[in-house]
C-alpha cells in the first residue's frame, strides 16, 4: 500500500514535471480576473478599491444586481457611454459569469468617509434611513436595502462602501431621469423624487461616512408591499444563483 | 345468395369507397405535406438569410423588441428611423405581399410606389435573388407581430425630396440580381454574392462621395457614415486587404471574431456577433475565398523606405514611450508583439499603421472586448483610457506605436484625439 502510494506520487511528480516542460504557448492566465481587466481598470482590484474615484465599488454586490446592471448598461436601460461601448458585444452567459466573479471577491472596505453633518443633521437622516417617511409613502432605506444597509440577496445593492460622488450622480441621476431611460419604471426613480433637496445633500454624505459591516440579507426579509413596489428590479430573467 | 351478392356488392361499394377515400386522402397529404414542409424549411431559410443579411443590425433598437425597428441612423443627410419589419397589421409590414417586399428589396421602393433612401441599403440587396428574397420575407412573416409606432425620419431640407431621390437612382443606382462570373468558381460566386448582396459589406468599407453614394463596389474602406469608425479597405495590403491571408484564417475571425493575430473590433465587432457567426462553415468559406481574391497581393514590391526622422518627430514620439510602458506593456508586450489569440500584437498591426489613426484613437479612448462569439465565448478585452489618461497622452502614445518596431505612420495630435469622440450611444 504504502510503495503504492510512493509510486503514485512519483508519477505525479513526473506528470508535473512533463507539463512544465510543454511549450507555454501564452503567458496570460486563462482566468476571470485577466479576461475583466477592462472593468478593473475603474472599478479598482484588491489593492486600490478605494473611494476616491467616481467609480461604484462592484466586488462583493450581490450577483443578481450585477447582472442586471451590466445588462441594462448593454441594453440601453441604463446610461453611461464607457459601459454601454465595453459591454455591447458580450452575452447574457458571459455578463452573468462576470457578475458571478464581481459578487463573490472579499475585498476589504475602505475606511468610513469624514461625517460633516451637524447633530440635527445626522438624527433626520438616519431617522429617514430607518424609518422612511410614512406620510410622504417613503419607506426606510433599510426596507429593502437590509437592516444593515448590505443589500437583500441577490437583486438589491448594498449602500456603503460607495463613494460620495457616485452616490450623489445616482441620486442626480434617478430625480432627473438620467439614469434609467425610456419607459423603464424603477421604483429608486419615485422615491429619489419625493425627497428633498437638503434630504439628498444628507443621504450622500451620511451613507460613505457608515461603517461597512455585515452581510447582504436574504430575499424573504423583503416586506411584500415594497417587493411588489420594486418588483422590476427584482426580476431578474435568466439569472441563475 | 342474391341477398349474398347483393352484400357481396355494396361490401365492394364500400370496400371502393374506402380505398378512393384513402388514396384521396392520401393524395391530399402528397398534396400538402410537402409544401407544409417546404414553408417550415422556407422560413428556416428566411431565418438563415436574415441572419446573413443583418437586417436585425439596424431594424432594432438597443434592447429593443427584434426587427421592431425604431433605430435612429445619422448621416449628413438627416435622420433616419428604421421600419418596423415584424408583420403587424398597423406598424409593420402585416399587410405586405411577396412582391411588395420584392419591390423594396430590389427596386428601393416602398408598399406605395414612392423611392426609399438609400440608407436602406437596396443598393446592394438588389443583387439578391427573388427565391432569397421571398425566404426572407417569409421569415418575417412568420414573426411575432409587434405593435410599435416608430417616429418619422427628419430628413434635412433639400433631401427630403422624391425628385432629388430619382435622380439619385438614376445616377447611382444600378438595379440587377447577382450574375454568377463563369470563370470563377462556384465558392468564389457564392462568397461574390454574399459579400456584395446581403452582407451590404459595401455599406461601410467603401468611400462616400458628396451625395452618400458608395463609389464602386471595390470595397476600398472609408470612415462609416454616422459613426466614428473607419471601415478600413479590404483590397490594399496596408489595411485590411487579406490578399495574403490564408482562407482558414479569414473565416475564423470572422465567424469567432479574433485569430492567432487580429481582432475585430468597434462596428465590425457588433457584425460579427449579430450575424457573421450564424454563417454555415461553407458560406463562411466562401466569403473568405471571395475575400481573399479581392486582396492585393505584396508580391516583390520592395519593403518602405522609412525616411530618416527629423528630431522634433523623434523627441515628439519619446513622450509617449512611458505612457506606453506604463499603460499597454503588460498587455501588449515590450515589442508590441502582444500575444497570439488574447492581445493583438502592434508591431507590423495594419490597423495601428494605416493612415485613418481613427480606430486605434477609439480603442485608446474606449477599450473593448472582442465579440462574445460560439467560437470565442469568454473574450478577453481592452480597457477604456478616456478616463485614465489625457487627451495629450493618447496623442503621444498612439503616435509612439504608430511608430514603433519598425511601424511607420504619421503622427496624431491631441486635436485628432477629440475629434475621434462621439456616437450614437
Amino acid at each position: 500500500m504504502q510503495m503504492k502510494f510512493i509510486v503514485f506520487i512519483l508519477l505525479a511528480i513526473g506528470s508535473g514535471l512533463v507539463s512544465a516542460q510543454e511549450p507555454v504557448l501564452s503567458s496570460v492566465p486563462d482566468t476571470l480576473e485577466q479576461r475583466v481587466k477592462p472593468c478593473t481598470i475603474c472599478h479598482g482590484d484588491e489593492d486600490k478599491a478605494g473611494r476616491d474615484a467616481y467609480y461604484p465599488r462592484i466586488a462583493g454586490k450581490p450577483a443578481g444586481y450585477l447582472f442586471n446592471q451590466l445588462r441594462n448598461f448593454r441594453d440601453g436601460r441604463r446610461y453611461y457611454q464607457a459601459m454601454a461601448i465595453l459591454l455591447e458585444n458580450l452575452s447574457d452567459e458571459y455578463l452573468l459569469e462576470i457578475a458571478h466573479y464581481f459578487s463573490s471577491l472579499k475585498y476589504p472596505y475602505p475606511e468610513p468617509a469624514a461625517n460633516t453633518l451637524s447633530p440635527e443633521e445626522i438624527q433626520a437622516v438616519e431617522t429617514l434611513v430607518h424609518s422612511g417617511d410614512p406620510e410622504r409613502d417613503i419607506p426606510a432605506c433599510g426596507a429593502c436595502h437590509g437592516k444593515a444597509l448590505m443589500g437583500v440577496e441577490p437583486f438589491i445593492p448594498s449602500l456603503l462602501g460607495l463613494p460620495h460622488a457616485y452616490v450623489a450622480a445616482q441620486f442626480g441621476g434617478w430625480r432627473n431621469g438620467g439614469i434609467m431611460r425610456g419607459q423603464t419604471p424603477d421604483c429608486m426613480s419615485e422615491i429619489a423624487k419625493k425627497l428633498s433637496q437638503e434630504e439628498v445633500n444628507a443621504l450622500t454624505v451620511w451613507l460613505p461616512a457608515h461603517p461597512v459591516t455585515g452581510e447582504p440579507a436574504e430575499a424573504e426579509t423583503l416586506p411584500p408591499e415594497l417587493a411588489q413596489r420594486c418588483q422590476t428590479i427584482l426580476s431578474g430573467e435568466g439569472f441563475t444563483r | 345468395m342474391k341477398q349474398l351478392s347483393k352484400f357481396r356488392s355494396a361490401e365492394k361499394r364500400q370496400v371502393a369507397v374506402f380505398i378512393a377515400s384513402m388514396l384521396l386522402s392520401l393524395s391530399s397529404i402528397a398534396a400538402t405535406q410537402p409544401s407544409a414542409n417546404s414553408d417550415a424549411e422556407q422560413v428556416l431559410r428566411g431565418e438563415y438569410l436574415t441572419r446573413a443579411g443583418n437586417c436585425m443590425g439596424c431594424h432594432t433598437t438597443r434592447g429593443g423588441k427584434p426587427y421592431a425597428g425604431g433605430r435612429e441612423l445619422v448621416t449628413p443627410f438627416g435622420k433616419f428611423v428604421t421600419p418596423n419589419i415584424t408583420p403587424d397589421n398597423e406598424t409593420g409590414i402585416g399587410h405586405w405581399s411577396e412582391e411588395d417586399f420584392w419591390q423594396a428589396l430590389h427596386y428601393g421602393k416602398g408598399r406605395d410606389g414612392s423611392y426609399l433612401y438609400p440608407v436602406f441599403p437596396y443598393t446592394e440587396y438588389t443583387k439578391v435573388t427573388r427565391q432569397d428574397a421571398d425566404a426572407i420575407f417569409a421569415y418575417l412573416r412568420s414573426l411575432t407581430p409587434v405593435a410599435q409606432t416608430n417616429p418619422p425620419h427628419k430628413i434635412t431640407s433639400p433631401y427630403d425630396n422624391q425628385f432629388l431621390l430619382f435622380l439619385w437612382r438614376t445616377w447611382y443606382f444600378k438595379e440587377g440580381v447577382y450574375e454568377p462570373d463563369d470563370s470563377k468558381s462556384e465558392e468564389w460566386n457564392r462568397g461574390n454574392y454574399l459579400v456584395q448582396g446581403l452582407g451590404h459589406c459595401n455599406a461601410c468599407h467603401t468611400p462616400r462621395n458628396v451625395w452618400g453614394a458608395s463609389q464602386d463596389d471595390k470595397l476600398a474602406g472609408g470612415e462609416i457614415m454616422g459613426t466614428y469608425w473607419y471601415a478600413p479597405s479590404l483590397i490594399s495590403h496596408r489595411e485590411a486587404g487579406m490578399g495574403e491571408w490564408p482562407v482558414d484564417e479569414i473565416a475564423k475571425l470572422l465567424s469567432t471574431g479574433v485569430t492567432g493575430h487580429a481582432v475585430t473590433s468597434g462596428p465590425m465587432a457588433t457584425i460579427v456577433r449579430q450575424s457573421l457567426q450564424y454563417l454555415s462553415k461553407d458560406d463562411m468559406r466562401a466569403v473568405a475565398v471571395y475575400l481573399q481574391s479581392l486582396g492585393e497581393k505584396r508580391g516583390e514590391e520592395a519593403p518602405r523606405k522609412i525616411p530618416p526622422m527629423p528630431e522634433r518627430v523623434s523627441r515628439y514620439l519619446a513622450l509617449g514611450e512611458p505612457v506606453y510602458i506604463k499603460h499597454c506593456q503588460e498587455c501588449h508586450g515590450k515589442s508590441g508583439e502582444g500575444v497570439p489569440g488574447v492581445y493583438p500584437p502592434l508591431a507590423g498591426n495594419r490597423s495601428v499603421t494605416m493612415t485613418s489613426p481613427l480606430n486605434t484613437i477609439r480603442s485608446v479612448l474606449y477599450g473593448g472586448f472582442s465579440p462574445a462569439t460560439a467560437g470565442n465565448p469568454r473574450p478577453y478585452g481592452m480597457p477604456p483610457f478616456q478616463h485614465i489618461i489625457r487627451d495629450h497622452e493618447i496623442a503621444w502614445v498612439v503616435s509612439y506605436i504608430r511608430n514603433a518596431w519598425g511601424n511607420f505612420g504619421s503622427l496624431v495630435s491631441p486635436e485628432d484625439v477629440d475629434s475621434s469622440r462621439g456616437n450614437e450611444f
